[in-house]
């Protein structure tokens, strides 16, 4: 058990190191990720019409190519570019949000 | 002793008098006896609940917990509008009263689910599913399985099922997404669905039926124009209509696709959102050309006309998701534009449409407006509210 909660915890403090967006646009961003990206993929992430967003859909694929998709979506698919709504710095913050092993949570669900 | 007689007498003689009067009171009702014909459910995607709502007094009036993933979620109504029938996004089936705000019944029937239909009769559910790929057909009263209908296409892969409406004839018709494929399935023996397959075109994502029941409409997300399937002469198979109603090269990233809804049709022009441009498009239904096209505020997701067909109200994707557009009929301007507040995803009319419910999922408001007036009647606190159901819908096909 304490190795696995060591491991979350550094990958929490990870999460807000220096370049992460400020907490409030943190909070928009999740909003975003489970309402919006979430219509397509599925509010819990599990897919939809898109496919699966939870961490072990996304193993094996990279930081840098999911950043990419998110900013300039997939070409012939219905994923579209990010890049007018969202920052190079919030497409990688979701991306390390969505790589984690526990979902992140909105905070506005009960 | 003579005492204790006339104690037993008079014992015996309050008994038979307390049985008298009870036996002779009306039976009491369980629920207030009202109809249920302005009422209506909102769904609460987040929390997985709904709302109970009078558009008589324009309150919330009761809360059903317990619903599982409402994400995309919606509900039809059974004929006699007390019972609604609930699709959630985690394959869940729920059957709701109506009246007393409580689940009656609730199944697991899939992994992943997008939306349902109820037959004609009102006797069969049907499921439009994701995982596994297929429709699954349910009785309306006990939601026992009856039927499963897998979309098998190619090799025996599945695909994900989209667009399903309930059809004259006792039919159900969807559209297979991987398959490009419209089937329609004839539930007269539950048991035993007749099937009949037709090519579409490549993905179609979300389909319509005009009001009165003849016409299957899909859009195509991997090509050009729309499937048309007149179920009339079903046989004729699928024409491709209105080739200018473009998927490829969106001018703009297109972050919500519309919802193609079937009562758009005032007399012989249908209104339908473009993809990925700021307009709607009026498409002439003798010919299937788009002969005007109306400028708007953003990329459109619903187009739906006021129940008496002088106004077209339209929602809006990201970013311009907190506005509202009311288009008038009568010389295709627009008459107004409202800002309810943020993320508004639906709204619905009163079924003579004085009045129009919108929701502002993160807000979590719903707000009433007059449609004559467009001044807001009544705020109704819901949580991250999404779709909202009057149960007049109970005697709409396609809805």
């Amino acid at each position: 058990m304490r190795p696995v909660f060591l491991i979350v915890l550094a990958l929490i403090s990870q999460a807000s190191l220096a370049d992460s967006p400020p907490l409030e646009r943190q909070q928009a961003l999740l909003e975003l990720l489970h309402q919006d990206c979430g219509s397509c993929h599925g509010m819990t992430l599990q897919g939809g019409l898109g496919p699966a967003l939870l961490p072990s859909a996304l193993e094996g694929k990279s930081a840098l190519m999911l950043t990419a998709t998110i900013l300039q979506g997939r070409p012939g698919t219905a994923m579209p570019p990010w890049s007018s709504l969202l920052t190079q710095q919030e497409a990688e913050w979701l991306v390390t949000q969505l790589k984690q092993p526990a979902p992140p949570q909105d905070a506005n669900r009960h | 002793m003579r005492n204790q007689n006339l104690n037993n007498f008079r014992y015996f003689l309050v008994c038979l008098m307390a049985t008298v009067f009870l036996v002779s009171l009306p039976r009491a009702p369980l629920a207030d006896v009202r109809g249920t014909g302005d009422l209506g459910l909102v769904v609460e995607r987040t929390s997985g609940s709904l709302t109970a709502i009078n558009s008589t007094t324009r309150r919330a009036v009761g809360k059903i917990t317990g619903l599982g993933d409402l994400s995309h979620a919606s509900l039809v109504y059974s004929p006699d509008e007390r019972y609604a029938f609930v699709f959630g996004r985690d394959g869940a089936l729920t059957k709701v009263d109506v009246l007393e705000n409580k689940i009656v019944k609730r199944v697991e029937q899939a992994h992943n689910s997008v939306g349902g239909a109820i037959s004609q009769d009102g006797r069969l559910i049907a499921t439009s599913n994701y995982d596994p790929g297929g429709v699954r057909v349910f009785s309306a009263d006990t939601l026992e399985k009856v039927a499963d209908i897998k979309a098998e296409y190619g090799d025996g892969q599945l695909a994900k099922v989209v667009g399903l409406v309930d059809a004259p004839g006792q039919k159900f018709v969807f559209s297979l997404f991987e398959a490009g494929e419209i089937w329609t399935a004839d539930l007269h023996d539950p048991k035993n669905p007749k099937i009949q397959k037709f090519k579409a075109g490549k993905e179609p994502y979300d389909a319509l039926i005009s009001p009165e029941g003849r016409y299957y409409i899909a859009g195509l997300f991997g090509e050009d124009g729309l499937a048309l399937l007149d179920l009339w002469n079903s046989d004729a198979g699928i024409r491709k209509i209105v080739p200018e109603y473009a998927k490829n090269d969106p001018k703009l990233p297109v972050f919500k696709m519309p919802h193609l809804e079937g009562r758009a049709l005032v007399g012989d022009y249908w209104f339908l959102p473009a993809v990925g441009h700021h307009e709607m498009l009026v498409i002439d239904r003798r010919e299937w050309k788009v002969v005007r096209r109306i400028p708007l505020d953003g990329q459109p997701v619903f187009v739906i006309p006021r129940p008496d067909e002088r106004q077209i109200w339209v929602n809006f994707a990201l970013p311009d998701n907190d506005k509202l557009q009311v288009i008038d009929t009568r010389d295709l301007s627009v008459v107004q534009r409202l800002t309810p507040g943020k993320a508004v995803l639906h709204m619905e009319f009163t079924p003579k449409g004085q009045e129009v419910w919108v929701s502002a999922r993160d807000d979590d408001q719903v707000l009433v407006y007059d449609t004559e007036t467009f001044r807001e009647m009544a705020r109704i606190p819901a949580e991250k509210p999404s779709g909202i159901f009057f149960t007049a819908r109970a005697h709409r096909l396609g809805l």
